[in-house]
């Protein structure tokens, strides 16, 4: 009788210091399926994968490949086994071209020299077989996002991969590229490989996927056919409620501009040319703008130039009519600006700080936090502290005085979110506010922004998420190689449209 | 939620306090070691005068005159430690305490040899001298992004050689050691408003011990409890962070360094004020007191209040080692059992990581015990 499991993942229990990540956690890839793993941030994909390729021992449970029992100790077991795995941000070298990329670690020899020609004709072999399109001779800095992506793919079939692990492969994509991968996967499928495909996101596990198992808090909940379910139901297992995909939010009734951007150009950190190329667009109180496009087209830098933290170039930008082109960070602070930053551990929070001193963070050199001495008031913070948190439901361990290190993503961002629009703002800047965040906490997110904008303020939002921009925006910008290339609005354009212009394929010349 | 008291074995003061015990005993061991493969036979005696100190002496006057010398230098010690805890605590890592320690000793020497000034301006011109120089690596940290060790060790040599030319002008005309202060001004050297009668008439105990414990008071409730200790930690702690909320931070980054460097630069005044010791204008080696900072400041867990025991501990070791038995080991054996020592001392935060890591497994297993014992329970 044939076997029908491809890798089996049976009881695994895996503890770390205080919590129990993987509890009796039970996976079973079919061959030739493609099978999802949905959950939450914090539910135990990353611990459970980790297991899988090595990297931890679970304390219990085993591993089977083909109905043996398989001791997988480090990451080469698990190659040897045609387990491989392609991750969320890639691991290639930028400097070598795509074929290098593919053979590194694997390259064919005689008496010490390569044979590059050998290579090449598997590789094109494969390229062809599977329709992954690759330039074998450019460099990968020079190439796309998704030939990268696919570059990686060949990278496993290449070591004759069996299961092929896809760790939140469409986050860098744009919609288009998300189509032609999941084309890609089921050829591979078809083709007899099994892959597992690690998601978040519920649209592209109903479209590719023919099982589904879910994963809660470190717990098994289940594992469904896809065809026998829906969105609701898979939501509902993964976050243990109902969700509302939603958001509810009024027409915009957009009064005095706030932020005034005028032909901004700031200057890139790793290359040469600039990273924003002359941007100009205003935000106006109570409407939520948005800033779209895939990673690395200028967003960052663009935000940098607004708020500060990096030097512009040229061009001018005005908040409520002054020009503070060059002032510093804490007077726009002071003059109503708010800023959630892209990356919560580098910008956001001082983690080896307690809660309540993050939280003030924004506002200790207030009359209200310290005294005329120079002493903290610390009483005053810990109230203040004690409100917001009560206010934004931030939780954490000790209350107040625990170490934000020590605090969840989600619960750290929530600080933030709440550190920032309790402050006296006119201007609320949001850098992808819910990135790695589970639902429940992305939907109160949202709720907030919505909030700030129907509270008169000027919201700039900044996402990589598709579904949060056409769900939040009232006027969406489209960045492209640092331009803005198209002002849509989210009532009258759709996904692909919106994906057209992500991708530099359509762009309003008169602007 | 539930206010729990922290369990003494979880509070972090209490691990490293534990973890700077453990790194003294294996110090100990190894330099015990280490005598036992010099000369066997004197090892046991060496080691325990090592720990013995001025209580080697069997009359308790001359023990606490011997005392007093331990604490003469153990004051600039604390105070070099302070220097190089209040620069870590904003991320930077001073290690030009050395440095200011020297130009400290050179501002205050001359200002009390060749112009006869006071005490209490020769030690405000060590504090300024010190602050100064602290400020040099700040600023080319702050806006050229030099690296402040590198520019803090180079300076170091620098002071070094500019101290020695300025003191040869103050020097006794037949040894490299500067003028004797006590003949020269007796004005200049700290009062000790009775202090040095309390330890057997030691002339050298003087205020300059309490200063430098008020010191360490006053640098703890700067770090803890204002507005400037909230700006410097944060930078410390993420300079990314401390620049996206508005705090200035080359500002603060040059205020620190000076800070840290009048800390070390006072110090050299507390110690060269009492006329323990003379400047020698011939010495090629950068004192160690600035280095040993270092170590002390690890040693006491970057706690002001901590190092104030840790300088005590690591300036008693070094005395003590100069009671060591010359005939059995040779001269130079005190500085290389303490300099074991004072190694170890390093290793605090090692040693504190792991012992926190083993109580989280020992907690982790006694947790699933008791839950799968609970489990059973609930079955029957």
């Amino acid at each position: 009788m044939e076997q029908p499991y491809a890798i089996e993942m049976l009881n695994i229990t895996k503890r770390f210091p205080g919590i129990v990540a993987n509890d009796n956690i039970t996976l079973q890839l079919k061959k030739g399926e493609i099978h999802a793993l949905l959950g939450e941030n914090g539910a135990g994909k990353s611990t459970l994968m980790s297991v899988l390729f090595g990297l931890y021992r679970p304390e219990e449970g085993v591993i089977k490949k083909d109905g043996q029992i398989v001791e997988i100790k480090d990451p080469n077991d698990a190659n040897a086994l045609g387990i491989g795995m392609v991750h969320q941000h890639f691991k290639l070298v930028e400097c070598f071209s795509v074929l290098d990329n593919i053979i590194m670690g694997m390259e064919p020899c005689k008496h010490g020299f390569l044979q590059k020609a050998e290579a090449r004709e598997k590789v094109m072999a494969l390229s062809d077989k599977y329709g992954l399109s690759v330039d074998p001779d450019a460099l990968v800095e020079d190439i796309t996002v998704g030939m990268q992506q696919r570059t990686e793919i060949l990278k496993m079939l290449y070591r004759e991969n069996e299961i092929l692990i896809f760790d939140e492969p469409t986050a860098v994509l744009t919609p288009q590229e998300i189509d032609e991968l999941m084309q890609i996967m089921r050829g591979l499928a078809a083709e007899g490989k099994s892959i597992l495909f690690i998601s978040h996101k519920l649209n592209e596990i109903m479209s590719v996927a023919d099982r589904c198992s879910v994963l809660r808090k470190g717990k098994y909940i289940g594992t469904v056919n896809i065809a026998d379910t829906s969105r609701e139901e898979l939501s509902r297992m993964m976050v243990g409620r109902d969700v509302e995909f939603k958001v509810r939010k009024a027409d915009a009734k957009p009064a005095d501009t706030i932020l005034k951007v005028e032909n901004l150009t700031v200057a890139s950190k790793v290359h040469s040319n600039n990273a924003v190329k002359g941007v100009s667009f205003e935000a106006r109180a109570g409407e939520i703008v948005c800033i779209a496009g895939i990673d690395g087209n200028g967003q960052t830098e663009l935000v940098y130039g607004i708020t500060g933290l990096e030097p512009v170039k040229s061009g001018k930008v005005t908040l409520c009519g002054k020009d503070i082109t060059s002032a510093p960070i804490r007077q726009r602070s002071i003059m109503g600006m708010s800023h959630i930053p892209e990356d919560r551990h580098k910008h956001g929070m001082v983690l080896d700080y307690s809660l309540e001193y993050n939280l003030v963070l924004q506002r200790y050199f207030e009359p209200e936090f310290v005294n005329k001495a120079g002493f903290l008031k610390r009483s005053a913070i810990r109230a203040y502290a004690e409100r917001l948190i009560k206010q934004f439901d931030v939780r954490s361990g000790q209350g107040p005085v625990t170490t934000a290190r020590s605090m969840s993503g989600g619960n750290q961002q929530k600080a933030i979110v709440a550190r920032e629009m309790d402050k006296e703002t006119k201007l609320l800047i949001a850098v992808q506010p819910t990135r790695g965040l589970d639902i429940g906490a992305i939907e109160y997110i949202h709720k907030q922004i919505v909030a700030q904008r129907d509270a008169g303020k000027a919201v700039l939002l900044v996402s990589l998420e598709l579904d949060e921009v056409m769900a939040l925006a009232d006027r969406i910008l489209v960045m492209y190689e640092g331009e803005i290339v198209g002002e849509l609005d989210p009532k009258t354009t759709s996904v692909e449209e919106l994906g057209l212009y992500m991708a530099g394929a359509k762009r309003e010349e008169a602007k | 939620m539930k206010k729990e008291k922290t369990p003494l074995m979880r509070r972090s003061g209490f691990q490293t306090l534990l973890a700077s015990l453990a790194c003294i005993l294996i110090g100990l061991l190894i330099g015990y070691i280490a005598l036992l493969i010099i000369n066997p036979a004197g090892a046991n005696e060496a080691i325990s005068t090592i720990l013995k100190n001025f209580l080697t002496y069997s009359k308790p006057k001359t023990q606490l005159k011997y005392l007093g010398n331990t604490l003469v230098k153990t004051a600039p010690l604390l105070m070099c430690s302070l220097s190089v805890l209040f620069a870590y605590k904003a991320g930077l890592f001073n290690i030009g305490a050395a440095g200011q320690y020297v130009v400290g000793a050179g501002a205050s020497l001359y200002l009390a040899l060749g112009l006869g000034m006071p005490w209490y301006v020769c030690l405000i011109a060590a504090i300024a001298a010190g602050a100064l120089l602290g400020a040099i690596p700040g600023l080319l940290k702050a806006y050229r992004n030099v690296n402040e060790v590198i520019s803090c060790i180079m300076l170091n040599w620098i002071s070094l050689y500019s101290v020695n030319i300025l003191l040869n002008k103050v020097k006794e005309p037949t040894s490299p050691y500067t003028y004797v202060l006590s003949n020269t001004n007796s004005d200049a050297i700290i009062p000790s408003l009775g202090l040095s009668k309390l330890f057997s008439k030691n002339q050298y105990v003087t205020i300059a011990i309490p200063m430098a414990v008020l010191v360490a008071v006053l640098i703890w409730v700067i770090l803890e409890k204002t507005k400037l200790g909230y700006e410097l930690k944060a930078t410390g702690f993420n300079k990314n962070a401390a620049k996206y909320c508005g705090m200035k931070e080359k500002k603060n980054l040059v205020l620190t360094m000076s800070i840290s460097g009048a800390l070390a630069g006072m110090g050299a005044g507390m110690f060269f004020l009492t006329g323990f010791e003379q400047w020698s204008c011939t010495q090629s080696a950068v004192p160690a007191m600035g280095f040993n900072g270092i170590a002390a400041a690890f040693l006491g867990g970057l706690n002001p209040i901590g190092v104030i025991f840790s300088s005590y501990f690591i300036q008693h070791i070094t005395n003590g080692g100069a009671y060591v038995d010359k005939t059995m080991y040779s001269a130079q054996i005190s500085d290389f059992v303490s300099a074991i020592i004072i190694y170890l001392c390093g290793f605090v935060f090692f040693f504190k990581y792991a012992y926190s890591n083993w109580l989280s497994r020992k907690d982790e297993k006694k947790n699933a015990n008791a839950s799968d014992s609970q489990e059973g329970g609930d079955a029957e």
